[in-house]
C-alpha cells in the first residue's frame, strides 16, 4: 500500500475516535470513518485511481486536492461529476468510475 | 446597517468578516468548504474533532479566537458548503449568486445576495508546471498533499519527493512528515545564488517579517532532524511507472529553469508532490471588473479598494505573501468596506503590516518566480492540458498550422484549456508557451464552478441570469 491513513493510535493530531462507515466502489467495499472524503477513504485504503480518462484511456485519481482540478470526479450514488476531494463521504454511498464527465463548464 | 458579504473563509476573509462586524456593519461570510479555516487552517472537520489540531498549524490560536468571534456575533451570518457561481452586476451593483449544499449535489439552495459592499478574499491554488508523466497518478499538486494530510491525516504516499519552487515546499514537507511518510528530498528550482540575493538582499527589511523567517527556520530545523536533503537548483523533470508513479528523475537546472543535460538522476518514490508557485482565484475579481496589475493579482490601494466601488480585496489575490499578510490586509478591507475609519491605531497597525507584507511578496518573487528554462524539460508528448489530455506537440502543431499564438484561438483549436476545470491547471502554461500573458486572458470565466443545467433550470425566473443561456461559457 502506498497512500495510506496515519494510524489514530500513533497521530500527534490526537484525532477522535473513529466511526466506521463502508462505501460500495465499483462493487468493492472500502472501510473509512466518518469526516473522511470520498479521496479520503479512497487513498487511505491505498487506492490512488478511480476514474479513466476517455481519450487517452489513463488513471487519474486527485491531483489538486481542493476542487480546482476535477481530475478526481467520481458517481456518486447515480450523479455523475462529483469532486472525490471535496465530497464528505456517508455510510453506504455508492461510487462507480466514470469517464469523461458532462459538467456545464 | 450596511450589509457586508465576504467571500471566503481563510485568514483574510475571517480578519475582513470581524473587522467590518466590529466596524458597524451586518456580515455575511460566504466559504465553499463546509468550515472555517480556508486552505492555511485546513484541518479535521468537527466530525472528527482532533485533540491537539495546533501542532500542525501557524497561530491556530488566532483562528480559533476569530472563528468562535465570528460565530458568536449577532450581526453575523456564517455559511458554510456555499459555492458563488456567478457573479453579475445589475445597475451597477453586485449580485453574487450561491449554491448552497453539498460539493457537486443537486437540488442545492439557491441564494442571491445584493450586498451594499463586498470583500473578495478567494484565495490561490498552487501552480504546477508540466513534466513528463505529471498525468500519472501518485502526482499531486503540493497542495493537495497538505490538504490530505491536514485535512484527513492522509500522506499520499511511503516515499515521497517534493519539488518546485518556493518557501510553501517547507511546509508541505512537515506535514508530510508529521503524517508519517518519509520524505525523499526536496528539491528548489531557484538556484542558491537566485535564492540568496532574493532573500537576503536588503536584510533590514527581514526584520519586520521576523515571525515568518522563524517559521521558515522551524521547518528547516525539522527537515534536518529528519535527514531530509534539500536541494536548490533542481527539479523533477519526469515521473516514471507503470499506471503509477514508482519513480522520478531529478536534474540540475541553471539559472534559467532549464535542465544540465548529464546531471539527470532516478530516485525511486511512489509520490511526488510539486509546486511552482500560486495562482490567485480571480473569476469573482474578474466578473466584478476589477482591474488586474500586470503580474495578474488583483489591483488594490492602500485601503484594499478595487478599482470597481464597493468592492474590496484582500489576501493571496491580490499577492502571494502569506498569512500575516491575509490577515492584515483582511482587516483594513473588512474595516473599510463596512464604511469606518482606516485610520484607527489598529488599521494603521495593520496597514503598516501589509507594506511589509508587500516587500516579503516581492522577495518571493524574486528568489522563487518561475523562470522560463523549464519549458526544455516538455517532451512532443507530454500532456500539457490535464483535461484534454493535449501534448505540448500538439499544442505547437496548431501554433504551426493557424500561425496564431492566441492562447483563445490556439484552445479553441488544440483543445487545450477547455475541459472541466477551464484551464485553471493549465491556463498560466499555455500563456506562457504562446507568449501572450496580456490580462485578463483565461482568468476570465463567467462561471465561477462548473454548474449542473438543472441548477440553472430551477433557479427563480425573477432572477434573470445572463450566463444562463450560454451555460457552455468560453466554449461558444
Amino acid at each position: 500500500m502506498t497512500s495510506r491513513r496515519m494510524p489514530v493510535d500513533r497521530d500527534p493530531v490526537e484525532p477522535g475516535p473513529d466511526r466506521p462507515l463502508t462505501i460500495l466502489v465499483d462493487g468493492e467495499p472500502v472501510a473509512g470513518t466518518v469526516g473522511q472524503t470520498i479521496a479520503g477513504v479512497l487513498l487511505a485504503a491505498g487506492r490512488r485511481e478511480w476514474r479513466t480518462t476517455s481519450a487517452g484511456g489513463a488513471p487519474r485519481g486527485v491531483f489538486c486536492g481542493i476542487g480546482v482540478c476535477f481530475d478526481c470526479l467520481v458517481d456518486v450514488n447515480g450523479l455523475r461529476d462529483v469532486r472525490a476531494c471535496l465530497r464528505r463521504a456517508r455510510d453506504g454511498d455508492v461510487v462507480v468510475r466514470q469517464g469523461e464527465p458532462e459538467v456545464v463548464a | 446597517m450596511r450589509h457586508v458579504v465576504v467571500v471566503g473563509a481563510g485568514p483574510a476573509g475571517l480578519a475582513a468578516a470581524r473587522a467590518a462586524v466590529e466596524a458597524g456593519a451586518r456580515v455575511t461570510l460566504l466559504d465553499a468548504g463546509d468550515g472555517l479555516g480556508g486552505q492555511y487552517w485546513r484541518h479535521l472537520p468537527d466530525t472528527r474533532p482532533a485533540g491537539r489540531e495546533h501542532v500542525l498549524h501557524h497561530r491556530w490560536e488566532t483562528f480559533r479566537e476569530l472563528g468562535d468571534a465570528l460565530r458568536a456575533h449577532p450581526a453575523v451570518t456564517v455559511v458554510p458548503s456555499a459555492q458563488v457561481w456567478s457573479l453579475e452586476r445589475p445597475g451597477g451593483g453586485v449580485r453574487l449568486n450561491v449554491l448552497v449544499g453539498e460539493p457537486d449535489g443537486v437540488g442545492r439552495d439557491a441564494l442571491a445576495l445584493e450586498p451594499d459592499a463586498l470583500v473578495l478574499a478567494t484565495g490561490a491554488h498552487d501552480r504546477t508546471l508540466p513534466f513528463p508523466g505529471w498525468q500519472l497518478p501518485g502526482v499531486y499538486s503540493a497542495g493537495a498533499a497538505q490538504a490530505l494530510a491536514k485535512g484527513e491525516r492522509v500522506a499520499v504516499g511511503r516515499r515521497v519527493v517534493v519539488a518546485g519552487a518556493g518557501p510553501f515546499l517547507l511546509p508541505v514537507a512537515s506535514s508530510l512528515l508529521q503524517t508519517g511518510a518519509t520524505v525523499v528530498g526536496v528539491h528548489e528550482a531557484g538556484r542558491i545564488g537566485t535564492l540568496a540575493r532574493g532573500w537576503l538582499n536588503r536584510p533590514w527589511e527581514l526584520a519586520g517579517a521576523a515571525g515568518k523567517a522563524g517559521e521558515l527556520a522551524g521547518y528547516i530545523a525539522e527537515l534536518i532532524r529528519h535527514r531530509v536533503p534539500w536541494r536548490p537548483g533542481e527539479a523533477v523533470v519526469a515521473a516514471h511507472g507503470d499506471g503509477q508513479v514508482e519513480s522520478v528523475t531529478v536534474a540540475r537546472l541553471n539559472e534559467r529553469w532549464a535542465p544540465i543535460p548529464g546531471t539527470e538522476r532516478q530516485v525511486e518514490a511512489d509520490a511526488v508532490c510539486v509546486s511552482h508557485g500560486f495562482t490567485p482565484r480571480l473569476e469573482l475579481a474578474v466578473a466584478a471588473g476589477c482591474a488586474l496589475t500586470p503580474s495578474r493579482f488583483v489591483m488594490v490601494d492602500d485601503a484594499q479598494a478595487t478599482s470597481v466601488p464597493g468592492v474590496w480585496a484582500a489576501g493571496e489575490i491580490t499577492g502571494i505573501a502569506g498569512a500575516d499578510a491575509a490577515l492584515a490586509e483582511g482587516t483594513v478591507a473588512g474595516t473599510a468596506a463596512a464604511g469606518g475609519d482606516t485610520r484607527t491605531a489598529t488599521a494603521r497597525a495593520a496597514g503598516r503590516a501589509v507594506s511589509r507584507a508587500r516587500a516579503f511578496a516581492a522577495r518571493i518573487e524574486s528568489a522563487h518566480g518561475v523562470r522560463g528554462g523549464w519549458v526544455s524539460w516538455l517532451r512532443d508528448d507530454t500532456v500539457v492540458c490535464r483535461c484534454e489530455e493535449t501534448t505540448y506537440g500538439r499544442v505547437r502543431e496548431v501554433v504551426e498550422l493557424t500561425g496564431s499564438h492566441e492562447t483563445r484561438s490556439v484552445k479553441l483549436t488544440s483543445r487545450a484549456g477547455l475541459g472541466p476545470c477551464q484551464a485553471r491547471m493549465c491556463g498560466r502554461t499555455l500563456e506562457e508557451l504562446l507568449g501572450d500573458t496580456a490580462p485578463p486572458g483565461v482568468d476570465r470565466r463567467p462561471l465561477v464552478v462548473p454548474v449542473r443545467l438543472g441548477d440553472l433550470a430551477s433557479l427563480p425566473s425573477s432572477h434573470p441570469h445572463p450566463t444562463a443561456s450560454h451555460p457552455t461559457g468560453d466554449q461558444t
